[in-house]
């Protein structure tokens, strides 16, 4: 009987057990502190200033099967005059290996502040928008889009 | 690789303050800097860098690409007709070749 008992718990099985638990406990740690690249990038561009979270329009599928091609396009209303129109416009993803996408610069000449491309992305991520306003405002809004196949190369 | 060619859609006549949308696509390959060819090799990063449109020689519409963007890079972009005139469309790419192209358009 004693023995049985004392295999049941042995020394290595608890040493396997603590390992086990620490090993999980500094997984979990290093999954929460990993940075969101495009939330970091958003507080360069912006310097620190508010970013309000608006319901911007921005159009991309709810499934990518290829994303090798993904479209992309946003609408942001404004009126596009000297006294108030979007100056430029950044397009961000976060689960990409550059949180950079494309940015775009307005001109009141447009009459009106949007544009159409076709990204990569290399798996299910969030996009974000983000655009800047003459007066230094900024205004963003995020979607997130489920990707079957990868497009970012090997 | 293929000849890089861009093409643009613009229409010919438009009327005071409509709003037109341009359409832009050059052929080319963008290459990542990730991506490997047949050999295992990594192929260099090329990629159209910048893209500009000006109309009778002012700018009215720039854009930064990244990596991110997919091979032949397709754009939209709306523009104010006003007056009669000529888009100058110019992309860059990373070794400092440009392609222009321009489109004349009429306004009545």
């Amino acid at each position: 009987m004693k023995q049985i008992k004392m295999k049941i718990i042995s020394r290595r099985n608890v040493l396997y057990l603590l390992g086990g638990t620490t090993g999980s406990v500094l997984f979990s740690k290093y999954a929460l502190s990993k940075p969101n690249l495009a939330l970091n990038k958003i507080k360069e561009i912006s310097k620190n200033a508010k970013v309000e979270e608006v319901d911007l329009f921005l159009d991309v599928p709810e499934i990518a099967e290829n994303g090798n091609q993904v479209k992309v396009s946003f609408d942001i209303e404004s009126p596009m005059t000297e006294e108030d129109f979007v100056k430029t416009v950044y397009i961000l993803a976060d689960g990409n290996p550059a949180p950079n996408v494309a940015k775009f610069s307005f001109t009141t000449d447009m009459g009106a502040c949007s544009a159409t491309t076709r990204m990569r992305l290399s798996k299910t991520q969030n996009i974000y928008l983000l655009a800047e306003y003459n007066n230094g405002n900024f205004a963003m809004t995020k979607s997130k889009v489920k990707v079957t196949i990868g497009g970012c190369g090997g | 690789m293929s000849k890089i060619k861009p093409r643009g859609k613009v229409p010919k006549t438009a009327s005071v303050d409509e709003i037109i949308e341009i359409k832009t696509l050059i052929r080319h390959p963008m290459h990542s800097g990730r991506m490997k060819d047949k050999d295992g090799k990594k192929i260099p990063k090329r990629i159209i860098n910048k893209f500009l449109v000006k109309f009778n020689g002012k700018q009215v519409f720039g854009m930064d690409l990244e990596p991110s963007i997919s091979t032949n890079p397709y754009i939209a972009f709306p523009f104010k007709a006003k007056k009669t005139g000529t888009f100058d469309f110019e992309w860059t790419d990373d070794n400092g070749d440009k392609y222009n192209m321009s489109r004349k358009m009429t306004v009545s």
